[in-house]
């Protein structure tokens, strides 16, 4: 199976590691990566903006970068969203690496261990988006694809925090055109994550997780964040 | 309509609010409480997610034929005696009320009660109506607290919810003459049932809002949970029932939908404590009127991308559930209705003035997931976003770093460069990047510059 492995610009330039940690995890599952050198970013930045008459050459480097694969995969929920949502150009199938790894490869068993407590932050594009759980506002059967792949991790502990499914505040230049508003949204998230005695707050979006670790290090907290592909790829 | 006055935006108004975390954090969790209790009580019905897609569908069969049912109500309701207008606009369906007022009360002060209509707020009827010599009353609890502070509504459902306690006991003490520092909630509420009897029984005019409209009966139902609609109506000579057309439903079994739906969604309750059917005049020489406003609303159904929002039935579980909202207030929104709904509504009515609201939201979705009829609230805020940049609403710096920015991912080789000279200058001049003019810096740390990108990685490490 040929995949793709789509890298957001933000992970690219400043979390390598989740980067590494996703194509290491995709294949030690047997999949055979590739890597296209001229990706760069889905478009979603300016599209959220109101700006996605600007978003042609983004959308046409994203298309012919990641054609001819099986499949397009990213460790990134809201990144996929967009191009699944906007790109019409793109002529393949795109997942969010858990959704690919329950989904596609369906996975029933990991090699991985992480001896911590964790705090689950669901990213609203991941989670509403893309489907990746059962929401708190629905009435519907519980699930969750990325609980299903944190469970195969041994000696991992995962606390759900008080509101599992609020939004951190992130949201993409809402969080420096909102400031005040996006900085307290992720105080608030924090606070019920630290109520749990996490020693790490984990999440399937590097764009929220890079917000809480900003405040978090403001605050001199020692909390680290992680994402979830670094979690799946311990040992 | 147009306004050119000066409006805060929302992201200023917003920083203002969150100075008093204290107060931000309760406001937040005592809406996040109503949410929980919609949560509890939609979560016991087992066909809510099937009720929610019947009431969209409903809303969306009836918008397809609104002017159809519009007639069909209008008759409908004149064959019942009761009296019809129309209104094309907010300053029309004043001028109506005013001119109603006066019939029966030519000279002088004249009175009157009114239970809630977001419509009269969003028309401005109480500001016009006492600029014209009318003593108007809201008769709402929480609306009566904002009226004698001059204050609007900061939510649609509970216009006082902003305030506490204290803020209330104040307020009485100045204009009810309680005692000052008794916050005890019974006393004070008290204290406004015994003020409100006297208006009440004096006023010869009602004014209420109407929650649904029945094209097939001409009767309507107005929804409240103080029963100070009836007592209004019941006691006036003239009862003025305003509406936005978006009102009507077909037929008088689909109430059972919406009744079931509207307060669940709103308070957590299995429905409101009144819900009050009308349909003709009670006696001989009560007059009852029907205004029906239109204000945008048909230039909203010829809007494709935003028709659907006439679906909404005012519940505000939006309000309650939008993580923005509960940490900025509905004042922070300038505009009659607040919240992703009315993000939704405002630039319809004006896009320069509104221009900001739909970015006052993360697009996290919980609200199209909470809203009873199935509107899709945030992708809504999305595709505004795309409208008002179109029509220039965008500061010029914004379009140019924008255009800057879409320009580098065009480029590989330009993006790769522009991603190393920023690593660079994290790293080895972070001045450049941690000072008063970013934002993000303001309450958060810069996330920390990487020796290499994962490209330069991977070519080191997996290039063959």
């Amino acid at each position: 199976m040929r995949v793709g492995l789509f890298v957001p610009c933000y992970i690219d330039q400043f979390y390598p590691q989740v980067a590494i940690a996703t194509l290491e995890l995709l294949e030690k599952l047997g999949c055979e990566v590739v890597v296209p050198r001229n990706q760069t970013c889905c478009g979603q930045p300016m599209a959220n903006s109101g700006f996605a008459s600007m978003t042609g050459g983004c959308d046409r480097n994203f298309a012919k970068n990641f054609a001819g694969f099986d499949y397009i995969v990213s460790p990134s929920g809201s990144c996929v969203l967009h191009v699944k949502e906007h790109n019409h150009l793109l002529n393949g199938q795109i997942y969010e690496l858990c959704e690919f790894l329950t989904d596609v490869l369906h996975v029933s068993s990991l090699n991985a261990r992480f001896p911590h407590k964790v705090g689950l932050h669901q990213s609203c594009h991941g989670h509403r988006g893309l489907r990746l759980a059962s929401m708190s506002e629905r009435n519907e059967k519980p699930f969750s694809k990325v609980e299903q792949l944190l469970n195969m991790v041994s000696n991992l502990e995962v606390a759900i925090p008080n509101r599992p499914d609020e939004c951190c505040g992130f949201g993409g230049t809402f969080c420096v055109t909102e400031e005040a508003v996006s900085v307290k949204m992720g105080k608030d998230r924090i606070r019920e994550q630290l109520d749990n005695n996490v020693e790490y707050i984990i999440g399937g979006d590097v764009s929220c997780l890079m917000h809480l670790e900003g405040i978090l290090r403001r605050q001199a907290s020692p909390v680290k964040v992680k994402h979830i592909a670094e979690i799946l790829n311990a040992d | 309509m147009q306004t050119d006055q000066h409006v805060i935006p929302h992201a200023e108004a917003a920083n203002q609010f969150i100075k008093n975390e204290e107060r931000t954090d309760w406001h937040d969790q005592t809406l996040w409480f109503v949410r929980q209790k919609r949560d509890k009580i939609a979560h016991t019905i087992p066909e809510w997610e099937d009720l929610r897609e019947l009431g969209s569908q409903i809303k969306n069969h009836t918008l397809s034929r609104l002017d159809h049912y519009l007639a069909q109500f209008e008759a409908n309701a004149k064959a019942n005696g009761v009296q019809v207008h129309w209104a094309a606009n907010a300053q029309e369906h004043n001028e109506i009320v005013l001119g109603l007022i006066r019939k029966h009360s030519p000279t002088g002060i004249a009175k009157m009660v009114k239970s809630k209509s977001m419509l009269t707020e969003e028309c401005h009827m109480n500001e016009y109506l006492i600029s014209q010599g009318v003593d108007v009353v809201d008769t709402d609890l929480g609306e009566r607290i904002v009226q004698f502070r001059q204050e609007p509504p900061s939510h649609i459902v509970m216009p006082a919810i902003h305030l506490k306690k204290a803020d209330v006991s104040d307020t009485f003490h100045e204009h009810l003459g309680t005692e000052k520092g008794n916050n005890d909630p019974q006393y004070l509420t008290e204290a406004a049932r015994q003020h409100l009897r006297e208006k009440f029984v004096a006023a010869p005019i009602a004014i209420t809002g109407v929650n649904f409209a029945v094209a097939e009966t001409g009767g309507f139902v107005v929804c409240t949970n103080e029963g100070n609609a009836d007592l209004g109506v019941n006691l006036a000579d003239v009862h003025i029932a305003c509406m936005g057309i978006e009102k009507i439903i077909p037929q008088q079994k689909h109430l059972g939908v919406f009744l079931r739906l509207l307060a669940r969604s709103a308070t957590g309750q299995p429905v409101t404590t009144y819900s009050s059917h009308f349909r003709k005049p009670r006696r001989k020489g009560q007059e009852m009127h029907i205004v029906l406003v239109d204000n945008g609303r048909s230039t909203q159904l010829g809007r494709p991308d935003f028709r659907n929002s006439l679906k909404c039935i005012r519940c505000a579980a939006c309000f309650n559930t939008c993580p923005v909202y509960r940490r900025s207030g509905g004042h922070s929104y300038h505009n009659a209705v607040a919240g992703p709904i009315g993000s939704i509504l405002a630039p319809n009515l004006d896009m320069r003035k509104n221009a900001d609201l739909p970015f006052a939201s993360t697009l996290c979705g919980s609200c199209s997931n909470v809203c009873p009829v199935k509107i899709d609230i945030h992708d809504q805020l999305w595709k505004w976003r795309q409208v008002l940049m179109a029509e220039g609403l965008a500061p010029a710096s914004k379009k140019v770093s924008m255009q800057a920015m879409a320009t580098v991912f065009s480029h590989p080789a330009v993006y790769r460069l522009g991603g190393k000279v920023g690593r660079w200058t994290v790293k080895n001049l972070p001045f450049l990047v941690n000072n008063k003019l970013n934002p993000w810096y303001t309450q958060r740390e810069m996330p920390e510059a990487p020796p290499e990108s994962f490209q330069e990685w991977y070519a080191k490490n997996r290039k063959k």
